[in-house]
């Protein structure tokens, strides 16, 4: 009989017990009386001979090795009735582990689908990426996009990667039955989704045939833009829809939830784009390169043969290959600089579960030494010690796992508002829900705090003291178990007031930057980015005029009060960083200074409210032909030229990377007419601490007929109003959509948005901290008073007596405050040090985090310890109204 | 809580050894293993009844014995026990290392006083 046979059929085998017993004593008996004995006197000595029946049977059970789950199952069926006999003390402390817990789970649930879940693609682990890297490292560092060119050659020689894929993120307008609107796209090789695995639900992928030049246009798209346009009916496939003014075929959707770098809703093939910009191998029009290591390839051989094809290239073009080559990488989901912010958040909730931890544990402290007198007698009684181990454990664990269940119902409740409450969105918030590796993460969480303050009472457990206590009636409290109990309020104080200076840091730092003046006038100005149809695009005037005639009907709409275009808007995402020369003679390009390079038109500073400092902004006469210009900042003015007037000073820009740059080979000679304000570009946290923080202005009218297109790409309208922004946008859209109708608004914001969203992350982050330590110190204010509660109420007699030989109440209150200040001035000076630490972590993780200003330091310290005070002052005055007679009569 | 200390005045593990070989004869019950020892040994080794049971449950446990409920002569039903292929060459590997062991002690309990060649 195996195991769980035994554990299953235990009744059948306590009969079967029984039945063996009962022969043995039977037969033997009869014997006994065979050989002369009385009946009576043959049983009695048939039972001596065997021993007492119930201990062969114990032996008996013991043999069974099954012994350990009854017991179990006696002390789980234990824990449940105390328990539920004090449901009071059970809700506080389910309450308290499930808030931890809880929150520790939803931490760790976002960190797991942000940071530590694979790629949703079969196999991500052969999944690479690919770059082209040169031997000179440029200011902007060594790894390029691929050529086109490049990536063809790759493709037709490697043999290790297969298959390989191009991709580029896009956007047009779309068109088919209803409105135009503008959505992101993507153009991707035909090899794109064979690389990662991801099959249309519908129709086809692309074929090679697709993917060249000439090739009739075709269109894979989203599950979401087929459910918006098609009600997700077969009849998408076939379809026609005007993608950029081009009529696209529909052959293929795409799986629900298909998503790569970023969100598209659009597929086109990549080598059916006739862009010139493809064809040059000097050119790197933003190409990434994916790949599937081809199987039993490990990532060094792909390397070293990538490496022999790069040199190939650069032997057979050596004027755009040479020092060039390619390199492979694993792919890995893009979070951008996410990962410390969860990490510190986690660190966070933790300590707030350390809390919890230690709250539980003496309030399991407090009840142990109610049930001293219990242990004492069961080990009278003859239970060994393990078992009264065994069984606190059992009563720990449990509280430990149903605290944990409670706590991922509240994670899976808080998960859904954490996720829409994050600023901006959360990268692949997708995936974020609980699994199987966030509910292991819970049980072990929940077993390990199981443990810790399950550890408390059974160091509790006085061994040698036990026979004493029977006698006398465990009135006395151990100091070994005071100091122990103190010791978890010292703990808590101490986390609580890590995270409360933490939050107060952060806190400090926010008022800080939200004071900070921005550089310009973020209220009322609209900016919203604007499509130009291709067949404008395609021609530099048309499109010039197509800017200026965007902007006289702007102006005309009612609220409206100046418009202007520009490529890179202030604390939106992009921008444009150009070296520059104050001399002819230039610098190796990678010591070159760096400046922002903004194009705008003349009303720029108008409507952004940017105040000018010296000389003049641009103006209609500021186009190509005429002299070049640019507007510099007082940080470029600094920078550049130090105390000297720069107005009237020459700019030179090396000629393949200016902006003027018509395509001649000589540099670009500019002349400096104006300064203006520096505006925080990077937005009000991060500017500070950016690499490049010099700024140029440069009219959009100047921008040489080849670049026209790639700058209409960019252009964003901003619009400064005398009515809130976002009222006029109706009539902005209507304005400006053109007889067409194919002049499209997207991405529309007020810089007063972008500018709050600039500090999203140091306020959200705030929030939270805010939150834990709030819940922090409410659990260390309750820990203290429970302690103090508790320690008072064991010493009423002593109390009484005091009293009774001539302390006064003040005597008494003074007395448990100064026990209590003891606690609370060790914690907080352990916490200070605590604090320093994180706030240093803080400071190198959050953008504007200055270190501790002892004014917020001393200001958190001092008001955690007025809520402990407060709290212990409750016990504190109960004690001193202790009656003394009837305090020693208790005794 | 029992005490879990065997008091059999045997050597440790030989009651083990002792039932298998008793068992080897051929299936038998509990009371007739107990009588059986006793007789063998002429009363001098006292097997304390006691603990054969739980000895007899703790081989049974480890897949030595196997146990089946059948008649006895007098027609009462009792549990007997026989020996299982695991069981017996148990038996054959305990039997032997009992007799070196036997042997050794045996050897060192003649030496000669002082004669320590």
């Amino acid at each position: 009989m195996n195991w769980w046979n035994r554990l299953w059929r235990r009744s059948q085998l306590e009969t079967e017990l029984d039945k063996e017993l009962r022969f043995h004593l039977e037969q033997h008996a009869l014997d006994l009386q065979a050989q002369g004995f009385p009946a009576n006197e043959a049983r009695r000595r048939a039972r001596l001979a065997l021993g007492g029946p119930e201990q062969v049977k114990e032996s008996c059970r013991d043999a069974r090795g099954t012994r350990w789950l009854a017991d179990f199952a006696q002390d789980f069926r234990y824990t449940l009735r105390t328990l539920s006999h004090q449901p009071g003390f059970a809700a506080v402390i389910l309450l308290t582990l499930a808030l931890g817990i809880g929150a520790t789970t939803a931490m760790f649930t976002i960190i797991n689908g942000v940071l530590l879940k694979p790629l949703q693609y079969s196999h991500p682990d052969r999944l690479v990426t690919l770059q082209e890297k040169t031997e000179q490292a440029t200011q902007y560092g060594n790894l390029w996009a691929f050529a086109y060119p490049n990536y063809l050659d790759c493709k037709r020689d490697v043999s290790s990667l297969a298959p390989l894929a191009a991709w580029r993120g896009s956007g047009g307008t779309l068109s088919g039955s209803g409105d135009s609107e503008y959505v992101n796209a993507m153009q991707v090789s035909a090899e794109f989704f064979p690389t990662l695995d991801v099959n249309p639900v519908q129709g086809r992928a692309f074929l090679p045939e697709d993917d060249r030049l000439g090739a009739a246009p075709v269109m894979i798209i989203s599950n979401g833009l087929w459910q918006r346009l098609y009600g997700s009916s077969r009849a998408a496939i076939g379809s026609t829809l005007q993608f950029d003014a081009k009529p696209y075929t529909v052959v293929g959707v795409l799986p629900a939830g298909f998503q790569f770098d970023s969100e598209a809703d659009v597929f086109t093939p990549l080598g059916e784009d006739p862009s010139p910009s493809l064809q040059n191998r000097s050119r790197h029009p933003g190409i990434g390169v994916i790949a599937r290591l081809a199987p039993g390839v490990a990532l060094p051989q792909a390397q070293s043969e990538l490496n022999s094809i790069g040199g190939h290239l650069a032997q057979e073009h050596p004027d755009s290959n040479a020092g060039r080559t390619f390199i492979a990488a694993p792919l890995r989901p893009d979070v951008g600089d996410i990962g410390p912010t969860l990490w510190l958040l986690l660190g966070a909730v933790s300590l707030v579960l350390l809390i919890a931890c230690a709250n539980v544990a003496n309030l399991l402290l407090a009840r142990a030494a109610s049930r001293e007198r219990e242990f004492a007698m069961r080990v009278a009684l003859g239970a060994d010690l393990s078992r009264l181990v065994r069984q606190c454990l059992t009563e720990s664990a449990i509280l430990g796992l149903c605290g944990g269940a409670l706590g991922i119902s509240l994670a899976a409740l808080a998960l859904g508002p954490f996720v829409t409450l994050w600023p901006g969105s959360l990268p692949r918030a997708r995936e974020i829900h609980l699994d199987w590796r966030v509910l292991a993460f819970a049980l072990a969480i929940s077993l390990l705090t199981g443990l810790l303050f399950g550890l408390a009472p059974i160091l509790r457990i006085p061994y040698r003291a036990l026979e004493r206590s029977v006698h006398a009636g465990a009135r006395f409290l151990s100091g070994n178990s005071r100091r122990l109990q103190s010791s978890f309020v010292i703990c808590e104080i101490a986390l609580a007031v890590v995270l409360l200076v933490s939050a107060g840091v952060l806190a400090r730092a926010l008022l800080r930057l939200t004071a900070l003046n921005p550089g310009m006038n973020v209220h009322n100005v609209l900016v919203t980015r604007a499509s130009l149809p291709p067949d404008i695009l395609a021609n530099p005037e048309r499109a010039r005029a197509a800017w200026r005639e965007m902007l006289d009907s702007s102006r005309s709409v009612p609220g409206v009060e100046s418009a202007a275009i520009v490529d890179t808007v202030p604390m939106r995402e992009g921008n444009n960083q150009v070296g520059y020369s104050t001399s002819p003679a230039f610098l190796p390009a990678s010591q070159q200074p760096l400046a922002l390079a903004t194009s705008v038109s003349p009303d720029y500073l108008n409507v952004m409210g940017i105040p000018l400092v010296k000389g003049r902004f641009f103006d209609e006469q500021d186009r190509v032909g005429n002299e070049l210009v640019a507007v510099i900042d007082d940080v470029f003015a600094q920078q550049a030229f130090g105390a000297q007037d720069p107005v009237g000073h020459r700019l030179w820009f090396p000629a393949d990377l200016s902006p003027f740059s018509s395509g001649s080979q000589t540099a670009d000679v500019v002349r400096i007419v104006g300064v203006v304000g520096h505006v925080r570009h990077w937005g009000l946290a991060n500017d500070d601490q950016a690499q490049v923080r010099a700024q140029f202005y440069y009219p959009f009218a100047q921008v040489p007929d080849p670049l026209v297109r790639r700058w209409s790409e960019l252009m964003s309208i901003a619009v400064r109003t005398t009515i809130p922004p976002t009222s006029v946008l109706g009539s902005l859209r209507r304005a400006v959509r053109g007889s067409t109708g194919d002049r499209v608004l997207y991405e529309i914001r007020t810089v007063e948005q972008l500018a709050n969203d600039s500090l999203s992350r140091q306020k959200f982050l705030l929030l939270l901290l805010g939150i834990f330590a709030g819940l922090a110190m409410l659990l260390a204010c309750i820990g203290i008073y429970g302690l103090l509660a508790y320690l008072t109420s064991q010493r009423v007699p002593e109390i009484g007596l005091r009293m009774a030989l001539g302390a006064s109440a003040r005597n008494v209150l003074g007395m448990v405050l100064r026990q209590s200040a003891q606690i609370i001035l060790v914690g907080a000076a352990a916490g200070a040090i605590g604090a320093v630490i994180a706030a240093r972590i803080l400071e190198s993780s959050v953008a504007g985090v200055r270190s501790i200003e002892p004014l917020t330091f001393a200001a958190m310290v001092a008001l955690l310890i007025a809520a402990a005070f407060l709290a212990s002052f409750i016990p504190a005055r109960r004690a001193s109204r202790v009656d003394p007679m009837t305090a020693m009569r208790q005794e | 809580m029992p005490a879990k200390a065997d008091k059999s005045d045997l050597p440790q593990g030989t009651l083990d050894l002792l039932i298998l070989k008793v068992v080897a004869l051929g299936p038998v019950h509990g009371y007739a293993i107990a009588q059986r020892l006793q007789q063998v040994s002429r009363d001098v080794v006292q097997v304390p009844q006691g603990s054969l049971y739980p000895a007899l449950h703790r081989l049974e446990n480890r897949g030595l014995l196997a146990a089946d409920w059948n008649e006895t002569d007098s027609g009462r039903e009792a549990k007997f026990y026989r020996l299982t292929r695991k069981g017996r060459a148990q038996l054959g590997t305990e039997t032997a290392s009992w007799e070196r062991l036997a042997q050794a002690v045996g050897l060192i309990l003649k030496l000669s006083p002082g004669g320590a060649e």
